[in-house]
């Protein structure tokens, strides 16, 4: 690949990355794990529990010391309703299934009972932590079955809050990760500085979390006034403090010592198990969807894809943190490049008219009442649609009959696919490992359960 | 926006293993998505002569790194026999993807490793993401009680 490409720099003496077990005769290393060929990959029978969800109890305590736990669902570094059974031997996880769905919410069968407008603010309470790229994917979804073109300022818009979304979602994980590995100053921090960038969101649409702000045909409004002043600030500051963050955790001995050499996952293995974001990255594959196959603009920004070297969590420490500098600079790129313009499609049957002109036009109130009452009709197809959102692809799957409503939207959740490589991950690591493992996947339940 | 790299595919169900395995060789090694969607009394869906129109479609999105590329399988799956062949054996990162379609749509999937349901409980009954299963309410509790003050 031609893309210029930056391995995660390593300080010197860290080649502690193959699995090590005590056994009787002292300690035995177990291999790289990039010696695993991907048939024998396919197989996996070693490092993924297949008993039934029920059965964990009966197994219990067994003669030669293996046993099955539960971690969670209600554990608090499973970020959300997690629920892990871990086959153990000792303190050395053998093999581990990770069991969903206790937060099942519908999604997608809602969102074939709800409009376009509607499916919009559904689908932002997927990945609670970056509503506006859910919104995106399934924007994008919508309008390339309806082939409308957008204006330019929509679009640098888009590129602009999601690229702001993936840093507050990024210094999300970085607090979480602090918090699950005991670093209650890190959770503070990542907490506060998100805030900066939720905060631009509730000035730009109204609300922190769940925005509504990428509509099928645009966006909601217009950026506010001053907003490169804000934004400015925003990123200036967070910039600033990607280095307090390195101060307080990179180089930091109890951080490096539960986190290097752990969870370790080969590039083969991460590309079989269908991994995407930064765990597929950390893992040495240089695949980034905003690079590889653009959407938006993306082909006209300068920016690296950060891809790790050995795949263990703290690659994808460092994969995440040096993303976060990437997307600044994409943002001071928009900055500089957003042009003036209308900021929604012109089309009276995608788009409502400006308040103004319903009192004018008998046409706009027509449209207006028509767009509120029966929605965006759009014309049959289907297509899959898949941006990067900040744990990976993000797809979204829509079916048109040509009602106003999607006859079926499947979202392709990262976080769900992600989960599966966590066997792998674990396999052969320690239980007091497992929850920085668990933390560096950064499954969001949400998405995972839709 | 357009999508210049998408290819699509309608197959039949016998087809579909081998057309999996040739692109797999090709080297579309990534699988991107797997779900399905029930056509239940809607024909409005564009195919291929020779591909008869069955009730549920599965819809499989593979991707190739270098150049990079997607392209999507639509396969047939009749209403009477929900039965696929797995991938598993190409991609394990199907292994969740079936689960889910095998929980929501009742598809199943031969030779998979695990085949059991993932979002819902075990017990549960039907298939929700199918066409006829409804959209249930669950009765808001205690919404009868009077408040006290």
């Amino acid at each position: 690949m031609t893309n210029a490409i930056y391995t995660v720099i390593r300080p010197e003496g860290d080649n502690r990355f193959g699995l090590v077990q005590e056994t009787s005769e002292g300690l035995q290393e177990l291999g790289d794990r990039s010696t695993t060929s991907a048939a024998a990959l396919a197989k996996e029978i070693g490092s993924t529990l297949r008993i039934p969800e029920g059965e964990a109890e009966l197994e219990g305590d067994s003669d030669d010391g293996r046993m099955i736990i539960n971690m969670g669902p209600q554990h608090p570094s499973t970020h959300g309703v997690l629920r892990i059974m871990l086959e153990i031997e000792g303190e050395t996880v053998l093999r581990s299934k990770p069991v969903v769905g206790y937060l099942h919410t519908g999604m997608e069968k809602t969102a074939e009972n709800l409009t376009y407008l509607q499916g919009t603010t559904n689908v932002t309470r997927m990945d609670y932590l970056s509503p506006l790229n859910n919104e995106l994917v399934f924007c994008l979804a919508a309008e390339s079955l309806l082939g409308i073109e957008l204006p330019e300022r929509a679009t640098w818009i888009r590129m602009l809050m999601s690229e702001l979304n993936r840093i507050a979602s990024h210094v999300m994980w970085l607090a979480t990760n602090g918090m699950d590995l005991g670093s209650t100053s890190m959770m503070i921090f990542g907490f506060r500085d998100r805030e900066m960038v939720l905060s631009f969101f509730e000035k730009t649409s109204g609300l922190r979390m769940n925005n509504n702000y990428i509509r099928v045909g645009g966006v909601a409004a217009d950026l506010p006034d001053g907003w490169e002043d804000d934004v400015t600030a925003v990123i200036d500051t967070i910039e600033a403090r990607t280095h307090d963050y390195d101060e307080l955790i990179t180089g930091q001995p109890i951080f490096r010592e539960r986190v290097v050499g752990v969870g370790t996952l080969s590039p083969q293995e991460a590309v079989a198990l269908s991994a995407s974001g930064p765990i597929l990255r950390a893992s040495g594959v240089p695949w980034d969807l905003r690079k590889e196959m653009p959407y938006l603009f993306y082909d006209q920004i300068d920016f690296d894809v950060i891809v790790g070297s050995v795949g263990d969590t703290y690659d994808r420490y460092a994969v995440r943190l040096f993303e976060i500098r990437e997307s600044i600079s994409i943002v001071r790129q928009i900055i500089d490049r957003m042009p003036r313009g209308p900021y929604r499609a012109l089309d009276p049957k995608v788009t409502p008219p400006p308040r103004a002109r319903i009192d004018e036009s008998m046409e706009a109130l027509i449209h207006h009442f028509k767009l509120f009452t029966e929605g965006i009709r759009i014309p049959p197809g289907e297509s899959y649609v898949a941006i990067e959102s900040p744990r990976g692809e993000l797809g979204c799957y829509m079916v048109s009959d040509g009602s106003a409503r999607p006859f079926r939207m499947h979202i392709r959740g990262p976080s769900f696919v992600n989960l599966q490589s966590l066997p792998v991950m674990l396999h052969g690591g320690l239980l007091a490992d497992a929850v920085a493992v668990i933390s560096s996947v950064d499954p969001v339940m949400g998405e995972v359960d839709r | 926006m357009s999508r210049t790299l998408s290819d699509v595919m309608v197959l039949e169900r016998s087809a579909y293993l081998s057309t999996v395995q040739a692109r797999h060789d090709e080297g579309y090694i990534y699988l991107a998505d797997l779900t399905c969607v029930d056509y239940l009394n809607n024909p409005t869906r564009d195919l291929v002569d020779g591909v008869s129109l069955e009730r549920f479609e599965l819809v499989v999105n593979l991707r190739a790194f270098a150049p990079p590329a997607i392209v999507r399988l639509r396969v047939q799956v009749p209403e009477q026999d929900p039965l696929m062949p797995s991938i598993f054996g190409f991609y394990p990162g199907a292994e969740a993807m079936e689960r889910e379609v095998f929980d929501l749509f009742g598809i199943r999937f031969e030779d998979h490793p695990d085949l059991t349901r993932i979002l819902l409980p075990e017990d549960w009954e039907g298939h929700p993401l199918r066409k006829d299963y409804g959209v249930g309410r669950v009765p808001v509790q205690f919404k009868e009680v009077k408040r006290n003050r």
